[in-house]
């Protein structure tokens, strides 16, 4: 017998699904360290193991994005907007589709990153993903900031965390700048595609932190409708 | 014509005792899910302690407060002078708009229809008496001013709620140390809400157990009591076990910890504010026909209530309740919403405090009602991760549908008990 109860008007929370969603794309964009340090030891069989890892992440990132996304109707009242909330669910899973991408590519091409940038390249791929678990933190705020009714202490909390984001993005923009650098002063002694490749998967990386930053700035237009 | 209520006295008053116990049994089943269904949801009280504070707070709710409204339901619908030549059609159609609002229910409740119990009764007495009568026998203005507060209450409601979760954020969550505040303030809206409930059983309820009491002394009576509720919270907040990592996740853990203290007392007032108000559905049309029958046909509006009708209703309440109500509660304990203590007592607290209030003044109002305009008034304060206005539209619907559901089925029992009577 169905119970006729106030209950039914609280619908399900999509914020905690939203936390999921970007602990699962953070899972799945960390995994490009051990997968490159992995290609450039030469262990390809355990590279194209972690390249499953990433792939497999980025389908449940998916299939959680697809719930979220159902669980969502229109007759829903929430306390921030809901296409804010869809349109930053759709920038916190590019970050997983860009890392299934950058990791593609390199299995598919064989590219190994060459050994004179190996070190600034890796601490850069880093940079990239701290902006990443920044942004994590900041969407993992979003239950307390529900707790506080998207007011006060809590907002200015995470204005802060994001703005900390930006200057991470600013870091790894002139990260970039040097490592392509040190590319091009050794490129005349390499396969010229794999360049080309080399600088698309330069360009690709730095995208995390990019995609990072606009993952922060939707959350931050979701709190200034206030 | 008088004669068939002479000689089918007892007969009648069986009848109308056996169906407004019915009556008081399905509000019990049906509207235990609204009146406590927050607080279980919020986890902040396991499914025993709910039926168990729901049937000791039901019962005193129904039976020191419950007399106020039973005297509109009785009376304040319909003028009884039209009655005066024919008192043997108020018996018929009392106990008609029972059957029909305990049908109404039971259908209701078997569909799945949040349906208001007091929306229900109300229909089918303006239906009796319009359609039995004639319709200048409703007493329209009192109606109209039912209706209204139908609309009223929701809205003073959530307003009320709105005021009491904004000063939560300011007093407790918006602040460096969320929970030493909470632990400060919580006590205060737990005298809050002993001290509402407290004023109005004191001023309102306590006159048929024979308590009269001057304005003064019940102001201090209503304080001395809340600041016992008060005190009595304090030592309980102590005694909470926290978790000692003081970051500011597990704080907000722990401030809801406070909270659902908090809600143990919110819950016992929900659940007195229902019984105070509904139990008057059930029992009204009861006492209606006891004191017709007992006076030999004559219809006098002063007629005090006889005493076993109280205690009959709140019986049925909480047999209701006791029966049906684990089940109900089993069914909330597994689709748990994400609704957290302070939120939830912010709704209880707003509904409860309307609900007793309108049942001072008399007026029969919607207890699911009040507290869905509760919820939606902490929804406007942001407090709500997502309310299903889908779900809120429906339940409006179902209140609509309600009232000519009820009117037509009492009509229907009117003439059928008519018939067998003469």
């Amino acid at each position: 017998m169905p119970v006729n109860s106030i209950l039914g008007v609280f619908a399900k929370s999509p914020i905690k699904p939203l936390q999921e969603h970007i602990d699962k794309v953070y899972d799945c964009a960390s995994t490009l360290v051990p997968f490159f340090e992995a290609t450039a030891s030469g262990d390809w069989d355990k590279a194209v193991q972690l390249r499953k890892q990433i792939s497999f992440a980025e389908q449940e990132a998916d299939s959680l994005k697809r719930e979220i996304r159902l669980t969502l109707p229109g007759g829903l009242f929430m306390p921030v907007e809901r296409t804010d909330l869809l349109e930053l669910l759709t920038q916190q899973d590019k970050i997983a589709n860009k890392a299934k991408d950058i990791s593609g590519r390199i299995i598919g091409r064989q590219l190994v990153v060459p050994h004179a940038i190996q070190e600034p390249f890796i601490a850069y791929l880093q940079r990239c993903l701290d902006a990443v678990a920044l942004s994590k933190e900041a969407i993992n705020e979003l239950d307390d900031l529900l707790e506080t009714g998207f007011r006060g202490r809590e907002v200015d909390l995470v204005a802060k965390m994001i703005s900390e984001l930006d200057s991470i993005e600013d870091d790894t923009d002139d990260l970039q700048i040097k490592i392509r650098r040190q590319l091009f002063a050794i490129e005349s002694e390499l396969n010229p595609v794999d360049v080309m490749f080399l600088y698309k998967i330069i360009e690709w990386v730095g995208d995390l932190a990019d995609l990072a930053e606009r993952v922060g700035s939707r959350l931050e237009l979701m709190l200034a409708r206030v | 014509m008088v004669d068939v209520l002479v000689t089918n006295g007892p007969w009648l008053i069986g009848i109308a005792a056996l169906f407004g116990f019915l009556m008081a049994w399905g509000i019990g089943a049906n509207d235990v899910a609204n009146a406590m269904g927050t607080s279980v949801g919020s986890n902040a009280i396991t499914i025993k302690q709910a039926i168990i504070i729901a049937m000791i707070f039901e019962f005193a709710g129904a039976y020191l407060a419950g007399g106020e409204v039973t005297s509109t339901i009785r009376k304040g619908i319909i003028d009884s002078t039209f009655f005066i030549e024919q008192p043997e059609l108020l018996v018929y159609g009392m106990i008609a708009s029972l059957l029909a609002a305990g049908l109404w229910l039971i259908a209701a409740s078997a569909l799945g229809w949040p349906v208001s119990t007091t929306h229900s009764i109300v229909g089918a007495i303006v239906g009796f008496a319009a359609v039995g009568v004639g319709t200048e026998a409703v007493e329209w203005g009192k109606v109209g001013g039912i209706v209204g507060s139908w609309v009223v209450t929701p809205a003073i409601s959530g307003f009320i709620a709105f005021m009491i979760f904004q000063s939560v954020q300011k007093l407790i969550f918006n602040t460096d140390n969320p929970l030493e505040n909470a632990k400060r303030y919580v006590p205060f809206y737990m005298a809050l809400a002993g001290f509402v409930m407290s004023l109005v059983t004191i001023t309102k309820g306590l006159k048929h157990v024979g308590l009269h009491f001057s304005s003064l002394e019940a102001y201090t009576l209503a304080f001395v009591i809340a600041a016992l509720v008060g005190v009595g919270g304090m030592i309980a907040i102590k005694r909470l076990k926290m978790d000692s990592k003081a970051d500011r996740q597990t704080q907000f853990g722990n401030v809801e910890k406070v909270f659902a203290i908090l809600m143990v007392v919110t819950a016992c007032c929900m659940a007195f504010a229902h019984g105070s108000n509904d139990v008057a559905n059930a029992i009204g049309p009861l006492a209606a026909v006891v004191s017709v029958v007992n006076s030999g046909g004559e219809i006098s509006s002063k007629a005090p209530l006889v005493w076993w009708i109280l205690p009959l209703g709140a019986v049925g309440i909480v047999l209701g309740l006791a029966i049906f109500g684990k089940r109900v509660m089993q069914t909330i304990g597994k689709n748990i919403t994400h609704l957290t203590p302070s939120r939830g007592f912010a709704a209880e607290l707003a509904a409860a405090s309307t609900v007793v209030i309108a049942s001072g003044t008399g007026l029969p109002i919607s207890t699911t009602q009040t507290l869905v305009g509760a919820v939606l008034g902490v929804g406007m304060a942001r407090g709500i991760a997502a309310i299903n206005i889908g779900v809120v539209r429906n339940i409006v619907v179902s209140w609509v549908v309600t009232l000519p559901a009820g009117a037509a089925l009492s009509i229907m029992f009117f003439f059928m008990i008519k018939g067998i009577f003469n």
